[in-house]
């Protein structure tokens, strides 16, 4: 599975593949030079034997190479971070943007079905992840297998007895290491599960501190708290203790390397067959010895996070999305508003039906309320009209045209649509208000505005309509909120409407304005409201009673009085003595 | 933030023994480069095979005996670093406790949360690395200086020079790079809150057809980051290129100089070797020394972010207050002209409300949005503290009330339906531990919530999931509705606590709170003229002024602001109906 990550990875890496090369170039150059110094460093050492016994003349040549070497070296690394900085960067980028591009060509159902905070994470984290994956990976993982490859080459060079030596003993840095990293992986998991477990009790304590308080549960809660915190401590510290071990546990073996070097070495230059230069340029590539390894352990655990991650995001970036307009599909340049549904089927999920076989007919111009208890399905209608999801069997048509045979956009552009979750993006007042028209005047923007009987408020707020709507919109109450999308809808001027009526949270001016601007609003257009208003339902030309995804009574109040049944119970239940 | 040290008391010894043994560590890894010298000078020159063995064998007994110092030192670390962090956080979660709404209103929940979690993590690896590394690396720095100078004073001039500058790069890099850093998160931010807004507004996005729109945004926002990153990138490339050439001429001037020192019989050959050693132990302490600032700064921000919490105190108490006696024949509760106005705000949110409440009456609160419905009941709990006036339960004052005493007879229904994990049995015996499942089920068909939870599989021993997640609004609405009624409260409150329910089950349990609970004070608060139009008496707040005091009819005659929110919810012909 790794594998085709991985490929999939580098496909996305390929048109920065020059950048790539080039950074590897820099990178073997960059290894080489450094591994030369120490070799270098050591014949200078060569030639300063005692006292009145030092070749300066020597000394000078061997410097001047030295400082070329040095100064190149320094070069070539800044060069090869700059173009991994570039290749990684420029990949996520298109990732992150392929990943949102996705997300708008998903059906909605995928949206509904799956937690915003998960794909948010595809999207920021994982995305994150694979960047740092991708920067150690160029970095260190080659420069560390060049170093490798070259610390070998070099001291094979100069004595292949002691080399032997050091490869005889490296294992044992590995083996040290790999034990570290099992415990303390173990451990980490198990301090990373309580450490969400605590996250969760003290987000639902302190988030919920109202009612901790009502119930004076506070010493309950304590109790509850420091149990988990006591697991922490528990797994916690053991988690640090492995951890903390690798750095002197390194050290050491690097110690043990380093006074094998010493010795065998010193021995080898008693016997006359190494110099003492030699020497300490094996001391000096012992003591780097260990660090690539421990470097590229490091780099593995970090790529495979980032695989992990990667195939996060490409198995949301595999999303089956919408099926695509059929090529043939219509944009019709007008609509007159009558809209039918035939026999519509429609469920969310094969297990639980929800609309069985629904039929209702809207004439141009008429309002249709749609009322019934929570969870009977009049919003799924919403999705249904507007195509956010498609009916199971049946069909819907609009001017007689099935709408599967419209374009999404054409069909979607017929209706103004204002939700009961109110959405405006973090922009200007103006620009919420245009998002429909982009191109709008300030004349019409505020002409929609007023026609919304937002104008006034948006006058008295600090910035008129240059404020920007911040994220929480707590500058902007909620029924404000609402007479902006209505404004929004009022400057795309859509053949029909679809209108969700909030249940609460209002205050009773604000409501008053927004029932005024619906009314103006629905004037000539045919209107499809989720009704929770008294006044809207009963001037309905048609109500639809639903219980249970099934439209149980259909008609207007008076009519639907009389008949006494499921709306007459509804109706009059709010009228009935309380006591 | 040194107040906090106060937590590090019970510490002393992994304090104190810790660094102890990591300097031992460290004076060992400073012996090394001498012996190594030794070796070169007299082993190799004597041509001496013994020699050389037994200094080698020293050696490897430094790198042991350091490996036993530092893993002592490491082991105390890890528990003190850790101990310290979880005292901490269990003071500071008893500490929030104690607060009152207004002090978890300042601070927000979300940020009391990362102070508890994260904070005091960053806290926890400063202790350790206070352990670990505070006295070793600026140690090794030092002394691998002192020890070159001790070697050959001349030579040992480079190392004057060398290892500011190494430090000055480090300060200028890291310095200059810590803005680009937080350009960058901004970037993120934006990057996260489009993505957010998308799939929040998918419908709105999806019925204007701007997908496209949308997609050019996110692209340049991503641009932004991207080239945000690259250029933060251009400067920390910098850093290590740079310190590796100020050492690696460092080591030149070494061979160069110290070449001429050997000339002039002032060094030998082995120390030269020992001098090129000192200095890549002295850059690499250098670069943990860095590191550490970075920590330690962090650190300090964090620190302080938990000592404010810490040094707020709470402004309600029940300190030194014992259980009180009610006053005979008082009424349950009485508001004698009481005001309320939010932390130091001049706007009253509740002005001069007189108000005098029976046992077993029911009190509708009706009024806009801020028109003080909420601030009136809040109240009632003393989650807050009325600014001017008093409020009287069975005839005391609320202030002489234990807060157990005051809030065991009150039963609450906040405006948000919260429900906690663990099972649904737990969540209903918030009030009364010992509650039965037959009490349970009272409550439940009170809350007209007995025909769902009967057809719940595991009934009572359902589980539930954070925040409720597993159950819809209106459900989760009337368990919170039952949960306030176990145990039989003396004062009911339901704070807008009906807006997820349907017109019948709202009505259902307003007749069912009226039937079952005789004797029960209810406060109703709502907007919705239906649920307090049955109430003994109605309280018409506007502004946080009371409007009016009265019963329906009463009210719509008399009180033109109730007469208004009225005729924009009913017909006359429905009005009358009431």
């Amino acid at each position: 599975m790794n594998k085709t990550v991985f490929s999939r990875l580098l496909r996305f890496i390929q048109p920065y593949m020059g950048y790539l090369v080039v950074s590897l170039v820099f990178a073997a150059g960059n290894v080489s030079l450094t591994l030369y110094a120490p070799i270098l460093v050591g014949r200078a050492i060569d030639l300063i034997l005692g006292p009145g016994n030092v070749d300066f003349s020597g000394i000078a040549r061997i410097v001047a190479v030295l400082l070329g070497t040095i100064l190149l070296a320094a070069l070539f690394q800044w060069l090869m971070t700059l173009c991994t900085n570039i290749v990684t960067y420029r990949t996520v980028a298109q990732l992150r943007i392929d990943a949102f591009n996705k997300l708008q060509t998903v059906p909605l159902r995928y949206i509904d079905g799956t937690p915003h905070g998960d794909i948010i994470a595809r999207v920021i984290t994982d995305i994150d992840q694979i960047s740092d994956g991708l920067l150690q990976g160029f970095s260190q993982f080659f420069t560390g297998i060049i170093t490798i490859l070259g610390t070998l080459g070099f001291m094979l060079s100069l004595n292949v007895t002691i080399t032997l030596v050091v490869v005889v003993i490296t294992p044992l840095s590995l083996f040290v290491a790999s034990f570290i990293a099992k415990h303390s992986f173990e451990k980490f998991r198990e301090q990373s599960a309580t450490r969400g477990e605590m996250t969760g009790f003290v987000e639902e304590m302190i988030g919920g501190q109202r009612v901790v308080k009502a119930f004076g549960y506070e010493a309950h809660a304590q109790e509850q708290f420091e149990q988990i915190n006591q697991w922490l401590y528990d797994c916690g510290w053991l988690a640090q203790f492995y951890s903390a071990l690798a750095n002197p546990c390194t050290r050491f073996v690097n110690g043990v390397v380093y006074a094998a070097v010493c010795i065998s070495g010193s021995l080898a230059a008693i016997s006359g067959r190494l110099t003492v230069g030699n020497l300490t340029s094996f001391l000096t590539y012992a003591n780097q010895y260990t660090k690539p390894f421990n470097e590229i352990s490091g780099v593995v655990t970090e790529l495979q996070t980032a695989f992990a991650s990667a195939q996060r995001v490409f198995d949301l970036l595999d999303t089956e999305p919408e099926t695509p307009d059929p090529a043939d599909a219509e944009e019709p340049s007008e609509c007159r508003g009558n809209v039918d549904l035939r026999d519509v089927s429609f469920s969310y999920s094969p297990s639980v039906r929800l609309i069985e076989h629904l039929n209702l007919s809207a004439k141009s111009g008429q309002r249709i309320a749609i009322v019934g208890p929570t969870g009977c399905g009049k919003t799924t209608i919403i999705n249904l009209l507007m195509r956010f999801y498609d009916v199971d069997a049946g069909g819907i048509s609009v001017d007689g045209r099935d709408i599967r045979t419209l374009t999404r956009d054409s069909l979607r552009g017929m209706y103004g649509m204002v939700l009961q979750e109110t959405w405006l993006f973090s922009g200007t007042v103006r620009d919420n208000i245009a998002y429909g028209n982009p191109d709008a005047t300030d004349e019409e923007v505020i002409q929609a505005a007023k026609a919304a009987h937002a104008h006034s408020f948006i006058k008295r707020l600090p910035n008129g309509y240059d404020t920007v709507v911040s994220e929480d919109g707590g500058n902007i109450s909620q029924g404000q909120k609402q007479l902006l999308c209505i404004a929004r809808i009022m400057l795309t001027h859509p053949p029909m409407l679809i209108l969700d009526e909030a249940t609460s949270s209002i205050d009773t001016r604000t409501e008053a304005r927004i029932q005024k601007a619906f009314t103006a609003m629905m004037q000539g257009r045919t209107s499809f409201i989720v009704a929770h208003r008294l006044s809207t339902i009963r001037e309905a030309d048609c109500i639809l009673v639903m219980k249970d995804g099934h439209i149980i009574e259909q008609g207007r109040h008076e009519q639907l009085l009389e008949q006494g049944g499921f709306y007459a119970e509804l109706y009059n239940s709010q009228f009935a003595q309380t006591g | 933030m040194f107040q906090l040290t106060r937590y590090l008391k019970g510490f002393k010894r992994e304090l104190i023994v810790g660094p102890t043994f990591k300097l031992t560590e460290a004076v060992f890894e400073l012996i090394v480069p001498l012996v190594v010298a030794k070796i070169i000078n007299v082993g190799i020159a004597a041509r001496d095979v013994g020699y050389v063995l037994r200094y080698g064998a020293v050696v490897v007994l430094l790198g042991l005996t350091g490996l036993g110092c530092a893993l002592v030192c490491q082991y105390l670390a890890s528990r003190a670093s850790q101990g310290f962090g979880t005292v901490v956080r269990n003071e500071l979660f008893a500490h929030i406790n104690s607060f009152s709404h207004a002090e978890i209103d300042r601070f927000g929940a979300p940020s009391l949360i990362t102070r508890l979690t994260n904070d005091i993590n960053q806290l926890q690896v400063a202790v350790a690395m206070l352990i670990r590394l505070v006295v070793r690396a600026p140690f090794l720095v030092v002394g691998s200086a002192i020890m070159a100078l001790c070697i050959d004073f001349q030579t040992g001039v480079i190392f004057l020079i060398a290892a500011p500058l190494v430090a000055l790069t480090l300060y200028l890099i890291t310095s200059r790079s810590i803005p680009f850093y937080k350009t960058i998160q901004r970037h993120l931010d934006r990057i996260s809150l489009i993505t957010r807004e998308n799939l929040a507004g998918v419908r709105v996005i999806r019925a204007f057809s701007k997908q496209q729109t949308e997609q050019e945004r996110f692209a340049h926002a991503s641009d932004d980051l991207k080239e945000a990153s690259i250029r933060v990138g251009r400067i920390s490339a910098l850093l290590s290129p740079l310190t590796f050439t100020i050492i690696n001429l460092s080591i030149v001037a070494i061979v160069w100089f110290g070449g001429g020192r050997v000339d002039q019989g002032a060094l030998t050959r082995g120390e030269v070797y020992a001098l090129i050693n000192y200095m890549t132990q002295n850059l690499l302490a250098l670069i943990v020394v860095s590191n550490l600032v970075v920590i330690f700064t962090k650190a300090a921000a964090s620190g302080a972010r938990v000592q404010e919490v810490f040094d707020t105190l709470p402004s309600v108490t029940d300190a030194g207050n014992s259980e009180v006696v009610p006053v005979k024949g008082a009424p349950r509760l009485e508001f004698r002209d009481v005001s309320f106005a939010y932390g130091g705000s001049d706007e009253q949110s509740l002005s001069h409300l007189t108000l005098s409440v029976a046992p077993g009456e029911t009190i509708g609160v009706i009024g806009g949005t801020g028109a003080g419905k909420s601030t009136l009941v809040n109240l009632i709990p003393r989650f807050y503290d009325v600014t001017e006036g008093e409020i009287l339960l069975d005839g005391v004052n609320l202030r002489e009330y234990p807060f157990a005493q005051l809030r065991g007879q009150i039963g609450m229904v906040p405006q948000q339906a919260l429900l906690f994990s663990g099972t649904l049995r737990r969540n209903l015996q918030w009030r009364d531990e010992h509650a039965t499942d037959e009490e349970i089920f009272h409550a439940l068909r009170i809350a007209q919530a007995q025909e769902f939870v009967g057809r719940l599989h595991d009934g009572l021993d359902t589980r539930i999931l954070q925040g409720g997640k597993n159950l819809s609004g209106g459900q989760k609405q009337r368990l919170t509705i039952a949960r306030a009624l176990v145990g039989g409260p003396r004062v009911l409150i339901l704070d807008d606590s009906a807006s997820a329910l349907d017109f019948a089950t709202d009505a259902a349990l307003r007749r069912a709170i009226r039937q079952e609970t005789a004797g029960t004070t209810v406060f109703l608060v709502s907007q919705r003229v239906n649920t307090v139009k049955g109430a003994d008496r109605i309280v018409v707040l506007d502004d946080g002024k009371v409007a009016g005091i009265g019963s329906h009819e009463q009210l719509f005659k008399s009180c033109p602001e109730y007469h208004e929110i009225c005729l924009s919810q009913l017909s006359q012909e429905e009005v009358n109906r009431g």
